[in-house]
């Protein structure tokens, strides 16, 4: 895992005392509030629903016992028992005070975490594939670009106003685990020849007006990343919409102007930068690599796991992934028991999951898009022990990927900007399917559920997604049908009508019966919709 | 009739205007029908409350209700949390809020 150096800690102790300084000035008025504000939200400081939120950045979603013990903490001693993951690999508080915003940043500075560009416009967190370093089809770990990256965009004074928020993602294998398609900027370190290289992706997003990212460059050498990326983002900074907040994101440019001439200027910007050498020198990219050397695996460790515990057994069907290791499993923890809520944890599951991470993981634990944790680095003959501990916490749910998997944003239970709520549906539905024993016979079926149309619980990358809207002030929900934020990325598209909360709950069910009446061999929920369409699906559900 | 609401600068908390001061529960608030400008801007300025704004509410069983959902949430608190709400002990608030 990446340690700060001393410049990096340096930076991120000076922001928690201006910071405090800002917030005692703020308390005894000499700052208003319409002066604080853009000062809070750049410490990831927001004013929502009941209280003060606040949104710390785990960068590309990997962190350490130490790390999640302190994020614990911060929920116990400072909030209200319990934190929010999500699907921006981050975690958020609800329930925040500001007058104990300096000493929660001061906490998190103490173990190399910060709330730094976690709003506003500027480069945001960068996500990344959750089984990095794991994976047995990746080129490469992808997080040492994603680290140079963070480096590069943190603080830099170019980009802190852009004309909206900046979303970057970098992966390293066909399969995309990070919807890297959807982000402003997406990035997949591939192999040509024996060489490495960067295809960029460029102007993806959800939001109100959701957009799959072009291609742009299939490849760039790595040592002009950050100069590709500079060069992007420089074009958008002088064409972005800032004339209209919601054109403003870099996918409306690329799509006003066409991918062909956005390509056209950066490639032009990209020849002159690359004269002002703003590429950081190759032996910095070096440096940060030998951070993210695999740990020590064990040889000879055996393959078999004793799958004489059914429960144990589903557990590791379904909750567990190849790793490239022999021996070695990626575990999934799951932070959706049935009728819970999507993505929270409690303090003492946080300890836990770090107690977990030290004792059968390397001290390493990561953050899903999908609002779970992962132990990427589990030995086999330790999963039983792993599984029992997690089950006893209510953390061993066997259901990764499957419609009881729901992505859920926090709507509007926590969310000032809401129409509607999202986690009492995404509750009764993973209610529903236990009830009704449907959920092994469905696979694979990602579903998806926002509050409105911002998207941040992706329902236009759902196999299933829903929507929440306000119709004449009462909650209704949108359903969609056919999106996929993977390698084969689409969006999805309404089905019709809205639905009230009890319907959405019996729609979600009927559009999954045309699926099992429907599909063919060995096809997903997904396969079925794209083979068949909507048609079936809307006959089912308005008759 | 109107209300008053905000939040307590130093704790984040949702408050309401009781005429006199600001309450942590909405059956305290008053009509402000014609003085809620005058009012925000005098205790936002004394730092009393932060980020006030008055929202149309109608009397219901004596107090005000809050008109829009996302009031109702507010007053009382996340609807899938009945613990952390200022009404743990009321089976039927979800009722009032919905
Ligand atoms: C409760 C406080 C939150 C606020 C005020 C908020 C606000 C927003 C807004 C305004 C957008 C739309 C941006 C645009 O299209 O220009 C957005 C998008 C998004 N948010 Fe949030 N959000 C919140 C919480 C969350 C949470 C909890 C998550 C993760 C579960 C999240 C993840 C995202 C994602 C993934 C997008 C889509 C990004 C895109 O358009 O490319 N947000 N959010
Ligand atoms: S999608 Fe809307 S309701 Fe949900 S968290 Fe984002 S802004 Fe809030």
């Amino acid at each position: 895992m990446y340690k700060y150096d001393s410049y990096d800690q340096q930076m991120v102790d000076a922001r928690v005392e201006e910071f405090r300084d800002q917030a005692r000035r703020r308390l005894e008025g000499k700052l208003t509030e319409d002066q604080f504000k853009p000062l809070r939200l750049m410490n990831g400081l927001y004013l929502q629903l009941h209280a003060y939120m606040l949104r710390v950045a785990i960068p590309y979603g990997t962190l350490d016992s130490r790390q999640m013990h302190a994020l614990a903490d911060i929920a116990d001693k400072y909030d209200r028992g319990y934190g929010h993951f999500t699907t921006r690999q981050n975690i958020q508080y609800n329930w925040i005070k500001l007058e104990d915003a300096p000493d929660i940043l001061a906490d998190l500075a103490k173990v190399e975490m910060h709330a730094i560009q976690t709003s506003g416009n500027c480069i945001r967190n960068i996500s990344s594939d959750h089984f990095a370093g794991a994976a047995a089809d990746e080129v490469v770990d992808p997080r040492p670009y994603a680290e140079l990256l963070r480096q590069w965009s943190s603080f830099h004074p170019e980009f802190s106003y852009l004309p909206r928020k900046f979303k970057i993602a970098v992966i390293a294998s066909d399969t995309d685990r990070a919807a890297m398609r959807l982000h402003d900027i997406g990035i997949q370190i591939v192999e040509q020849d024996g060489e490495l290289g960067a295809a960029f992706y460029v102007g993806g997003g959800m939001g109100r007006t959701p957009m799959i990212a072009p291609c742009i460059n299939p490849f760039v050498p790595l040592d002009q990343l950050v100069t590709y990326a500079e060069a992007c983002l420089r074009v958008y900074n002088r064409h972005g919409r800032r004339d209209n907040k919601y054109k403003a994101r870099i996918k409306i440019l690329v799509h006003e102007m066409g991918a062909e001439e956005y390509t056209r200027q950066v490639e032009a910007e990209f020849a002159h930068l690359l004269e002002q050498g703003v590429e950081p020198p190759f032996a910095e990219l070096e440096r940060i690599r030998t951070f993210f050397e695999d740990p020590l695996f064990e040889a000879d460790l055996p393959a078999e796991i004793d799958r004489s515990d059914p429960d144990f057994a589903l557990w590791v069907d379904r909750n567990t992934v190849a790793h490239k290791a022999e021996g070695y499993v990626s575990a999934v923890i799951s932070l959706k028991p049935v009728g819970g809520i999507p993505g929270d944890a409690t303090a003492e599951q946080m300890h836990l999951m770090a107690d977990l991470a030290r004792d059968y993981s390397f001290d390493e634990l990561r953050v899903m898009h999908t609002q779970n944790i992962v132990l990427p680095h589990v030995r086999k003959a330790d999963l039983h022990a792993l599984w029992t501990a997690l089950d006893q916490a209510g953390l061993g749910s066997p259901n990764l990927d499957t419609v009881e998997d729901i992505i859920a944003c926090p709507g509007l239970d926590y969310c000032s900007l809401a129409n509607a709520r999202s986690i009492p549906v995404a509750q009764q539905i993973s209610e529903r399917f236990a009830a009704n024993g449907k959920t092994e016979a469905l696979g694979q079926l990602k579903l998806k559920i926002s509050g409105c149309i911002n998207a941040c619980g992706h329902h236009h990358a759902g196999h299933i997604g829903i929507l929440g809207v306000d119709k004449k002030g009462v909650e209704n929900y949108q359903l969609l049908l056919g999106g996929s934020e993977a390698e084969d990325v689409s969006l999805a598209k309404i089905t019709g009508p809205g639905f009230d909360e009890a319907g959405i709950v019996d729609a979600v069910e009927t559009a999954a019966d045309v699926y099992l009446r429907e599909r063919q061999d060995g096809e997903r929920f997904l396969d079925t919709y794209r083979r068949i369409g909507m048609t079936p699906f809307k006959e089912a559900l308005y008759g | 009739m109107r209300i008053l609401t905000g939040n307590d600068l130093k704790t984040g908390a949702v408050t309401w205007w009781t005429g006199s001061d600001w309450s942590l529960h909405v059956e305290d608030a008053v009509d402000v029908t014609g003085s809620e400008d005058e009012i925000a801007r005098r205790e936002e300025s004394a730092r009393r409350v932060n980020a006030p704004y008055a929202i149309d509410a109608t009397m219901d069983e004596g107090s005000p209700r809050p008109s829009h959902i996302k009031d109702r949430v507010r007053a009382i608190g996340p609807t899938v949390r009945p613990d952390l709400t200022l009404k743990p002990a009321d089976p039927d608030i979800g009722n009032w809020v919905i």
